[in-house]
């Protein structure tokens, strides 16, 4: 696995110039006739961590399923490195929240990675000895490994999330998308996570995550995209989290930021 | 000789609905279950009335597109709006509904009686024999039930990680390329085949009963996806012993007494099941009080 590894970010480099990992062109999507999304279009740099950031009901987890197609979209393409999103399944991870699935389900943390290979397996390929070490090596990189064989509704809430994280990693993606990955989850747990979106990145990997707490945007993600049905903005951290775009991404409902100090590094900084 | 053929029809239809059941319990599917078995009615009817047969492939057929029937219409009422059990309720009852309006306009023409329908009666089951060239191969049931075991048993083996990963998590299975829906439809349609297979022995209320208590059972007992189907097998398999047992004593309906056996395992389960069972909560609370 290290050396696919290594393999694949030499092959990164070597794709310099080439397409980019992601881009989208007017995608727009609905629930019920309200409109959700509206016409989103951009192009994501390889190798970044870019945080998507909006209030509730942006259209922020629903712009990744309409991407990954998990919910039907109005319009718009969706390109990954080049190709059409179903052509280059096999490079794209995700990562749906955790409240998407159901934690009593009868399996254990090394089974549940081990589902991230599923998509490398074919129509009738069986997990085997293979898979087992890939997801192994995954549990151990987000420090769960000696909880493998644990029951995963016997998990904490923040372990679960690292469950998902290396399930991820198992998918061995170029391109990963993540909803709320830092969802209540304990302070050990979100520093696992941040390190290992920093790994990725080195790697040549880029990594679109929906994030809530603004308070880390500026420490986390190079880039940010900024999303209210509409995309507000969407650049790098230092050029679009600025005071001005985030009153106008949340409207009059972020008039605490005045009050906090996260801005002002951003203000002396500029 | 006959109770060997009642007990192996019993058995056929544990197992079937003992393998389709652990996955309507885990998808949280356990009235679609329910629905489908009362939806296939008119399929049986309509079937009945075209061959005037009771066992023919039409009918097979006909049940089984029902039950998609009902699964989709389902579907289509959720996707606009519809409360999800609101729309089970309407579409089931509305079909089986149907299916009793059928019978009642052409019970004259028909010998189908509505009570085996929704009962069964599988005490009979080895009077309905199937006889190639004059020689008894068996009863009919036993044949129905053993061709669909098998392709249950092939499909789910053949795809066990597919039918795993969209019970667990369908938006990651759809992200892989996995046909989320294919899939869905795949269970239903075998879940339509189990039912009306098992209608005949068990009738359409009580293959419910043999869909999820077994599987709803087993989920008390283990935590690995496998052994669940297995146990959920075993318990079915207990229960049509059990029952059977029970029926001959008390002289009572072979099905119901199936289907009693099966929910006093479940409440055993519930009650002293080692890792969810009542019992070892109360006493694990106990120890970690002291």
């Amino acid at each position: 696995m290290s050396k696919a590894k290594v393999q694949s970010a030499a092959s990164v480099m070597e794709r310099e110039g080439a397409a980019p990992p992601l881009t989208i062109n007017g995608l727009s999507a609905a629930y019920q006739k309200k409109p959700v999304l509206r016409g989103v279009s951009f192009t994501v740099t390889e190798g970044e961590l870019i945080g998507v950031i909006g209030p509730n009901g942006a259209g922020k987890s629903t712009m990744m399923k309409a991407a990954l197609g998990l919910i039907p979209s109005l319009s718009g393409d969706v390109l990954v490195y080049g190709k059409p999103y179903k052509q280059q399944r096999k490079l794209v991870g995700y990562v749906p929240q955790r409240e998407s699935v159901d934690w009593d389900f009868p399996t254990n943390a090394l089974d549940v990675v081990m589902m991230g290979r599923y998509g490398h397996l074919g129509l009738f390929g069986r997990p085997g000895a293979k898979e087992r070490a890939i997801a192994m090596e995954c549990l151990a990189k987000v420090g769960m490994a000696d909880f493998a064989s644990r029951q995963i509704s016997q998990l904490s809430g923040g372990q679960q999330q690292r469950v998902f994280l290396a399930r991820a990693l198992a998918q061995d993606a170029s391109l990963y998308f993540m909803d709320e990955p830092f969802a209540g989850v304990d302070a050990a747990t979100e520093k696992a996570i941040i390190t290992l979106l920093q790994e990725l990145k080195q790697q040549g990997k880029t990594v679109i995550v929906v994030h809530h707490d603004l308070a880390t945007v500026e420490e986390y993600f190079d880039s940010v995209l900024l999303l209210n049905v509409e995309l507000v903005a969407y650049g790098k951290t230092k050029d679009v989290f600025t005071q001005e775009l985030l009153q106008h991404t949340y409207g009059g409902r972020l008039a605490f930021l005045d009050r906090n100090s996260l801005l002002k590094t951003d203000i002396t900084e500029g | 000789m006959s109770d060997f053929w009642i007990l192996l029809t019993g058995v056929l239809v544990a197992s079937c609905s003992g393998i389709l059941g652990t996955f309507l319990v885990l998808r949280k599917m356990a009235m679609i279950g329910d629905a489908i078995s009362h939806s296939v009615m008119p399929g049986i009817v309509i079937a009945f009335l075209l061959s005037g047969s009771r066992d023919s492939l039409l009918m097979m057929v006909a049940a089984m597109a029902c039950g998609l029937f009902a699964v989709f219409l389902i579907q289509l009422f959720q996707n606009k709006g519809v409360q999800a059990d609101a729309s089970i309720g309407v579409v089931f009852t509305a079909l089986f509904a149907i299916g009793v309006l059928l019978v009642s306009l052409f019970a004259r023409q028909v010998h189908l009686d509505q009570d085996a329908i929704l009962y069964g009666e599988i005490a009979y089951v080895h009077w309905n024999t199937w006889v190639v060239n004059g020689i008894d191969l068996g009863p009919k049931a036993v044949w129905l039930l053993g061709i669909t075991l098998i392709i249950i048993v092939a499909v789910i083996s053949l795809f066990y990680k597919q039918f795993k990963l969209c019970s667990f998590d369908p938006a990651l299975a759809a992200a892989c390329g996995i046909p989320v829906a294919l899939f869905h439809y795949l269970l239903m349609g075998m879940v339509s085949m189990a039912t009306v297979s098992s209608f005949e022995s068990v009738g359409a209320i009580l293959v419910v009963g043999m869909l999820i208590i077994p599987a709803a059972t087993a989920y008390l007992l283990t935590d690995r996806l496998s052994r669940m189907i297995l146990l959920s097998v075993g318990v079915g398999i207990l229960s049509v012993f059990g029952g059977y047992g029970a029926a001959v004593v008390l002289d009572a309906s072979i099905a119901g007494c199936i289907v009693c056996a099966a929910a006093v395992l479940f409440v055993l389960a519930f009650l002293f099941s080692p890792s969810h069972g009542i019992v070892a909560k109360k006493l694990r609370l106990r120890k970690l009080a002291a």
